[in-house]
């Protein structure tokens, strides 16, 4: 088992044009090399394509060229066995209890009811939702939905995991908390993580690396190694080091959002 | 946007309960009003214009126990109950389909939004040239005018499916009959049930309306008769029965209605 | 022009041009279904003849009043109705029932009220779209944001200021989706009523084509019934269109 996990190469995505707008070079070329169990975060100005890149990886969207190889294996326009995805918007089904919504995936994938039941139990006590399984998401707020759409995707033990600003809803003190225990359930799990973010702060607390994106069309134009040791939490915010990998990320960062804020229409 | 607040499982329910508790009482209270009025136009506009409610309700109750009533009921019950039941049906499929199919349903949605605001009524020469005086023409008109809403609110609530759901699906990795019956069905009931409620209520005036003319048994006959000898009472009391009637049943449906979305976000 | 629209084009072509084969070529009976260019022919009699023009002037200007007095008054109704939540939701069963029951057997009240003249028929209309018009404007208002009310008051705007101003702006796609409405029910309204009971109109003729079996006459006037709404629903449709192309989504 090597240590890559993720490789890209030369990765593309243009929108083909439409009656209402011409083609839309969205993204790339794009390499990266994502190791197992790695914690990836990539931050970058509105509209530089950081959500596309993340649809390509899983398979979700096509590139127009280009190769990405999970774990070994060519991934094109189909998600791969082993993936994980936690969308931006909450995709927590309001017609089904908390409880029937972490079960949806492996009950549709036709595991076991006993199977079903151990790994639903499991994964609702540690992302703390156990008390709510019977409570549907309307009665739940932003925060414990958005947990909740985690632990769905938790329960079916993906090796890989691409979260779309997942916190982009909420507001800072959950988000830092919401963080804490996204990083708990890293090293619980081993799983390589890609975050898509556009708090820099967030990126510098979680990851061991991130990548700066450039304005459309995105390319990384940095690769920050920020050296937190695996046993972290929200608390390194205090540390010198942390302003210096916030302050890299927002030198490389300020050119390209000043460019994005001009581009947009 | 707002702060987050801490789930409160219990809050949501409460307020349910206290909204429950006057309704009850606002119906009572609406019905009072409404009888109330209707009273005082009886009184107003005389008793042969509009019968009062008294009378009405006599009226109604000296049809109802008439020997001939149940053969007119039935032939009208009959008629109705399978131009509704091709209309939800058909209306369902065919909403699925065009709600499912983005080019098909743009295609067709202007063309079922120019039928549903002519008046099909100028249709019934039509219909009955085409099916002959007799009860499939009765179905054929209850289905025209109800069968169009379903396919409309159906379309429109499968269209409007938040993406995040189906891009769900794809990240689950679920088959398209799976999709289909896991999450676009669940997704849009809500608005499926809407488009129900409409289809029931035009289902019957179609019905009826389809039996007002050539047809000699049913309560729409019997209405067309009396409206004919100006037997304003009779008319009256007809009209009540199907408002009753009409209510009951879209009361019904909006309880489901309600249990549905009690579980959709706000 | 989209390819929708093209399809959609061809589709009805489509259609008319099967229906005229199969009139012609004996496959639906000539009592039941004349072909649509017979059918063209009977609109144009029918629009050359003054007594059906003037008929069909009079529905016309029936639909017209019905039109005006519904969108008035249900907006009206509306605005108040929005004050009163707990009055709303009792409304709501009876709001959906409304349309079950054929408005028009109240015909005959009418006409003690009104006399045997055009009004009953307009109170028909009005009955029938008036409701429409009150949930959609209900509708709209709903939707004002908070901080729409709160940034008037913030900039003390007078009430008429704020109804001006604020709310009608903001709630306009759905009075316009209200308006829509009136109109179709207005026609629905007016026309079943001269079919069922009144003495005139355009939908008398209709009927009284029928019961003398002048096929070419019903035929010619339904066209010329679909035509003219059909083209008002266009109207509306694309007036609608330029109002809210930049406007950002509901």
């Amino acid at each position: 088992m090597t240590a890559e996990h993720l490789r890209l190469e030369g990765v593309t995505r243009v929108y083909p044009p439409m009656e209402s707008h011409a083609a839309v070079h969205a993204l790339g070329p794009l390499d990266l090399s994502l190791n197992r169990g790695e914690f990836f975060s990539v931050v970058g100005p509105s509209g530089c394509g950081k959500s596309t890149l993340l649809d390509v990886v899983a398979g979700l969207a096509k590139p127009t060229a280009g190769s990405i190889n999970f774990e070994g294996k060519p991934v094109l326009g189909q998600v791969p066995d082993g993936v994980g995805v936690v969308f931006q918007e909450d995709a927590s089904f309001p017609w089904l209890t908390v409880y029937d919504n972490a079960a949806f995936a492996l009950r549709r994938a036709g595991v076991a009811a006993r199977e079903v039941a151990e790994r639903v139990e499991h994964t609702l006590a540690f992302t703390g939702l156990m008390s709510f399984a019977h409570a549907y998401p309307a009665q739940l707020s932003g925060g414990m939905r958005q947990r909740l759409c985690i632990a769905r995707t938790l329960v079916m033990r993906p090796r890989m995991l691409l979260l779309d600003e997942p916190f982009g809803a909420l507001d800072q003190q959950t988000r830092l908390l919401m963080g804490d225990e996204l990083l708990k359930l890293w090293r619980e799990t081993g799983a390589t993580i890609l975050l898509i973010t556009h708090s820099l702060d967030e990126a510098a607390l979680l990851s061991d690396r991130i990548g700066v994106m450039s304005a459309r069309p995105g390319v990384f134009i940095d690769l920050v190694e920020t050296g937190w040791a695996r046993d972290r939490d929200s608390r390194i915010a205090s540390q010198a080091s942390f302003g210096v990998v916030t302050g890299r990320l927002w030198a490389a960062l300020r050119d390209e959002s000043i460019k994005a804020l001009a581009m947009a229409s | 946007m707002p702060v987050a607040q801490d789930a409160d499982p219990l809050l949501a329910g409460e307020r349910a309960e206290r909204r429950r508790d006057t309704r009850t009482l606002d119906a009572v209270l609406l019905f009072v009003g409404l009888v109330a009025l209707w009273q005082v136009g009886s009184v107003v506009l005389g008793r042969e214009a509009l019968p009062s409610p008294v009378a009405t309700v006599g009226k109604l109750t000296a049809i109802m126990s008439d020997e001939d009533f149940p053969r007119h009921a039935w032939e009208t019950a009959r008629a109705f109950l399978t131009a509704l039941l091709i209309s939800l049906i058909a209306g369902l499929v065919i909403g699925l389909a065009l709600g499912a199919h983005r080019l098909s349903g743009e295609v067709t949605e202007p063309i079922l939004a120019a039928l549903y605001s002519i008046p099909k009524i100028t249709l019934y020469p039509v219909i009955l040239l085409l099916f002959g005086l007799g009860i499939s023409a009765k179905i054929a008109f209850g289905v025209i005018h109800g069968i169009i809403p379903v396919i409309l609110f159906t379309m429109n609530a499968v269209r409007n499916i938040r993406a995040v759901y189906l891009r769900s699906a794809r990240a689950m990795r679920l088959t398209l009959a799976q999709t289909a019956t896991t999450i676009v069905i669940p997704a849009a009931l809500p608005e499926i049930v809407s488009g129900f409620r409409v289809g029931f209520a035009l289902t019957l005036l179609g019905t009826l309306i389809g039996e007002m003319f050539a047809s000699q048994r049913g309560v729409g006959y019997m209405l067309v008769k009396a409206m004919e000898t100006g037997d304003t009472a009779t008319v009256m009391s007809l009209a009540l029965l199907l408002v009753v009637l009409a209510t009951a049943a879209s009361a019904a449906l909006l309880a489901l209605d309600r249990r549905l979305r009690r579980y959709a976000l706000p | 022009m989209n390819r929708a629209s093209l399809i959609r084009i061809a589709l009805l072509f489509g259609a008319l041009a099967v229906l005229e084969w199969a009139c012609r070529y004996g496959y639906v009976s000539r009592e039941a279904v004349i072909p649509p260019t017979t059918m063209l022919q009977g609109a144009w009699r029918a629009l050359a003849l003054e007594e059906t023009r003037a008929e069909i002037l009079w529905t016309l200007e029936n639909v017209a009043i019905s039109l005006i007095l519904s969108v008035v008054v249900g907006s009206a109704a509306g605005l108040l109705l929005h004050r009163g939540a707990r009055l709303r939701r009792a409304l709501d069963p009876l709001l959906a029932s409304y349309y079950a029951v054929p408005t028009f057997v109240f015909y005959p009240l009418f006409i003690v009220l009104f006399g045997l003249n055009r009004w009953p028929l307009i109170a028909i209309g009005f009955l029938f779209a008036v409701v429409a018009v009150i949930i959609n404007t209900l509708d709209g208002l709903a939707r004002i944001p908070r901080s729409f009310t709160r940034t008037a008051a913030v900039m003390r705007l007078t009430p008429a200021q704020y109804a001006l101003h604020i709310i009608l702006p903001a709630a306009a796609p759905w009075l316009f989706t209200g308006v829509k409405f009136a109109v179709a029910y207005s026609f629905i309204g007016v026309i079943a009523g001269e079919f069922v009971v009144s003495g005139a109109g355009m939908g008398h003729a209709i009927a009284f084509a029928y019961n003398s079996f002048d096929n070419r006459m019903m035929y010619g006037l339904i066209v010329l019934l679909f035509a003219t709404v059909g083209s008002i629903n266009m109207l509306l449709w694309m007036w609608e269109r330029r109002l809210y192309a930049r406007r950002a989504g509901r």
